[in-house]
């Protein structure tokens, strides 16, 4: 028993603590009322065996009816209630977390912390922190189960999807993909490793390496060639991407798009879908150019234009435009 | 209503009264239809349950050690397109529902027999075809073809399996033409709406959701094809397709397919639990209309399964309350059974055993499925063993399990033979202990955290695997056993005579096995459904073997 036969998950979060509630709850209830029936059906079987019992027709009882249509509503009713509260705030990230990226691929997870150190199929993350994942598929459907926080969340290929949690015990706990996605679905696997922040630190400070992801995403804001139209004055051919991220951009059609992860993807990979207003849709799409891993450190680097301690203007050395017409499509 | 039994002897019936394989492959009799619809379901039953047994041997141990992944994931996912296309969704409305709603309604045969015959036709193609694929290599997809995998990136037989699919789905939808059309236009003088058995008021609402659903996983299906052989962006991302389009389509018809393979043994059940309770049901119209209710609301669910998948947070609000509210038919069934066995006259026989065990397992697959209607929980045990639990326990708790109860309470009305009682009880026993032996411990399993077709898996979720596949094995004996004991009681079984039950329902006043035109002259229904008030017990010995 215990460890190597689990009848209950580690809860490792606050929010696993309450899905667990919610679960007991709903197994109290819903297990009283199957019980209930069991009992009923064994003891009418056996109090009206045809050997004691002739039967009395009875043509039914509408007030019966309605009360077991209307008591059986008002307890899903509060299932209901409470399953949305902890689904409402599952699905809204706190604004100061600490962000993940990871990008699911057949098979394997791969994660990358904003300060530039990456894992495969391990995750390192510290205690009592609110953690965000950002996460997008390279190719099929995945999904980022980890059952120790009682959160899942679908990775789908061409935008991004967000989930949170924030650990508060240390230890391994599983990662798995529950999103079948063909042969080594059951081998995409990997651990969280929740440590003591100081741990944490130590950790972070042996694997630091190339450079945090928005330095990362600067110098291939500068290598594709990025700088040259999106220039940080008015005079550019496309926007002046400061203080872009996170505000509502008005576009050409008249719309307005708020400024977000999935928007400054698309506008990589498929620049021509939503065009700000007052410029012409002359971007080529990157596509099959940079890889996810790549979109993510642009739009660190993007994103890093808009806070307030925001690192000084990139110089405006000529780079070599990208060559539209040779955008592989795969 | 007693009076209404009028054949004592009948010389001259369904199956004598033309021989050779022509008759059966050429013929538009109804009941004839139904035996052919049953040899074949039968069999895809066998073979999904192989591939059933396959999986859990695999499970046994945590490594990955009897199949290789791209095997196993093969093999989950053609147990998955055999049992719900090939066998749950015909299962009783084209045996039992064929053989038995024009008989009950009074009516000589469906409306359109030939269109009948053409059903079957269909099913044999979509069937082989799936077959053809599973010989030239299977499709590892799992039976929910999600792309852009399915699209683009496997590499197996994706476009045989879902033709077969795609035809078998033509099939479902004539015998749902067939259905609805009968019931409206042929019932016999007398038999009124609400005069009208619920095994038909349940046929009749899957004829709807066949009708209305079908031809939307048709289109999906068109519509994958599409794409993966032409490269038409549609669901791939890469091609300017959007993934969640996908799912929407595939569950607002594969959601509602769900009620197309419960609803048909709700309609079992209600005739089993009144016959051997010896009473009238419980609340007729509200069990009536409760089907009806189930197959409305079931249209409006679909996205209960998108949880997780990125969609909006307020969609899945709308989705997770509308499921809510199907619970509440589903619950008003269980409880009028129930109700109906209170102050009656109860006898255990086989299909009476079947029925107590589909309502109970119904209520455990039910309040299950309110787990999963609750969003905060589903977040974690979607694609767990939970769901698998949960599907199973309505599945083949639910739906086989009043296969099971139909296929044995009309047995004598099919054949005029009796099944052998102990081993019918033995049977039953046998698949009930065996079938929570397999699934129950996965409702644990999946809470733990154990993702579904998983080939591999950690080893702390070992013991209760070992649990499910030794279930398995006693699920698997329960489900030999009347295969053995059917076809022995077809030469040994003693003769039923007409109405061995006593049961109401007019396919009980004409001869067993009933004659090719089911009724001498057209029966005139003058008495409610269910009046057992009228009837005498059943006999206490089965009737005497007269060879």
């Amino acid at each position: 028993m215990g460890e190597n036969f689990p009848l209950w998950p580690t809860a490792a979060s606050a929010g696993a603590q309450n899905v667990d509630a919610l679960f007991i709850y709903l197994i109290a209830v819903t297990g009283g009322v199957t019980l209930l029936v069991f009992l009923l059906i064994f003891i009418f079987a056996m109090k009206y065996r045809h050997t004691k019992a002739k039967a009395v027709q009875i043509e039914g009882s509408v007030p019966l009816e309605i009360t077991w249509s209307l008591i059986p509503l008002g307890i899903f009713m509060t299932f209901f209630v409470w399953g949305a509260a902890i689904y409402f705030a599952q699905a809204t990230p706190p604004k100061d977390a600490m962000e993940i990226f990871v990008v699911g691929k057949q098979w394997m997870w791969k994660m990358q912390h904003s300060d530039g150190v990456r894992e495969i199929n391990q995750l390192h993350v510290p205690t009592d922190r609110d953690i965000r994942l950002t996460m997008i598929s390279q190719d099929v459907i995945h999904s980022f189960f980890l059952p120790a926080f009682r959160i899942k969340q679908d990775v789908l290929p061409g935008r991004y999807t967000t989930t949170w949690f924030r650990a508060n015990r240390p230890g391994r706990y599983h990662i798995f993909c529950a999103e079948y996605c063909g042969t080594a679905h059951s081998g995409m696997i990997g651990e969280v490793v929740v440590m003591e922040p100081a741990a944490y630190e130590a950790w972070l400070q042996g694997g630091r390496g190339e450079g945090s992801m928005a330095s990362v995403g600067q110098k291939m804001f500068q290598e594709l060639g990025c700088s040259t139209c999106h220039r940080f004055d008015a005079q550019g051919r496309g926007p002046n991407l400061q203080g872009v991220y996170g505000r509502q951009q008005l576009l050409d059609d008249g719309r307005s798009v708020l400024a977000d992860d999935n928007y400054i993807r698309e506008s990589i990979v498929n620049p021509g879908a939503k065009v700000v207003a007052g410029f012409k849709p002359i971007m080529p799409t990157f596509q099959g150019i940079v890889s996810e891993e790549q979109v993510l450190a642009l739009i660190s680097y993007v994103k890093s234009l808009s806070t307030p301690a925001q690192t000084e203007p990139a110089s405006n050395r000529p780079a070599v435009p990208p060559q539209a017409g040779a955008t592989k499509v795969q | 209503m007693a009076s209404a039994v009028h054949n004592v002897v009948e010389t001259k019936n369904y199956l004598n009264s033309d021989f050779g394989i022509k008759s059966w492959l050429l013929t538009t009799d109804h009941k004839r239809i139904g035996l052919l619809y049953l040899v074949s379901i039968t069999t895809m039953f066998f073979v999904g349950g192989f591939f059933a047994m396959l999986i859990r041997l695999e499970l046994l141990t945590p490594a990955g050690d009897l199949l290789q992944s791209d095997t196993y994931n093969k093999m989950f996912t053609m147990h998955g397109i055999v049992m719900v296309f090939l066998f749950l969704i015909p299962s009783i409305p084209a045996v039992l529902g064929n053989f038995l709603v024009p008989m009950m309604i009074g009516a000589k045969d469906l409306a359109f027999p030939k269109i009948n015959l053409l059903s079957w036709y269909l099913y044999m193609i979509g069937a082989l075809l799936v077959i053809y694929s599973i010989v030239t290599g299977s499709a590892d997809t799992g039976w929910t073809f999600y792309t852009p995998f399915s699209t683009q990136y496997s590499n197996s037989a994706v476009i045989t399996a879902a033709l077969g699919v795609f035809v078998s789905g033509f099939s479902s939808i004539l015998t749902g033409l067939n259905f609805v059309v009968t019931m409206h236009r042929m019932r016999a003088p007398g038999m009124t709406w609400s005069r009208m058995p619920l095994f038909c008021w349940s046929n009749y609402a899957t004829a709807l959701i066949q009708l209305l659903g079908t031809p939307v996983i048709a289109i999906t299906i068109m519509l994958v094809a599409l794409e993966r052989l032409f490269n038409i962006g549609i669901f791939n991302p890469q091609l300017g397709g959007d993934p969640l389009l996908f799912q929407h389509l595939f569950w607002f018809y594969s959601h509602p397919a769900v009620y197309i393979m419960i609803l048909p043994s709700m309609g079992v059940i209600s005739e089993v639990v009144t016959c051997f309770s010896r009473k009238r049901i419980f609340g007729y119209s509200f069990v009536a209309l409760a089907s009806i209710a189930i197959a409305v609301l079931g249209f409006l669910v679909w996205a209960h399964h998108m949880f997780v998948a990125g969609m909006s947070v307020y969609a899945s609000l709308i989705f997770s309350f509308l499921t809510f509210l199907v619970g509440v038919p589903s619950a008003i069934k269980t409880f009028n059974w129930t109700a109906t066995m209170y102050k009656g006259s109860v006898y255990l026989h086989t299909p009476m055993l079947y029925a107590m065990g589909f309502i109970g397992l119904f209520a455990i697959g039910g309040v299950t499925g309110l787990f999963l209607a609750t969003l905060g929980i589903d977040v974690h045990v979607h694609d767990t063993y939970f769901v698998v639990a949960h599907f199973h326990y309505i599945m083949v708790g639910g739906a086989v399990l009043g296969y099971m109860a139909g296929i044995h309470f009309w047995w004598p009305k099919i054949t005029g033979k009796m099944y052998p009682e102990t081993w019918g009880r033995i049977a039953a026993g046998t698949i009930f202990l065996g079938f929570n032996l397999t699934f129950f411990p996965q409702f644990i399993v999946g809470y733990v955290g154990m993702p579904r077709r998983y080939h591999s898996y950690v080893p702390e979720f070992q013991i209760l695997n070992v649990f499910s596949t030794a279930g398995a094995s006693i699920l698997a004996v329960g489900y030999i056993l009347p295969l053995i004991y059917l076809f022995w009681s077809l030469r040994y079984g003693n003769d039923a005579g007409p109405n061995p039950y006593n049961a109401t329902g007019l396919e009980w006043t004409t001869a067993s096995p009933p004659p090719k035109e089911n009724f001498h002259e057209t029966p005139v229904v003058t008495w409610e459904a269910y009046d057992y008030e009228h009837m005498p017990p059943i006999p206490e010995e089965e009737p005497v073997v007269h060879r």
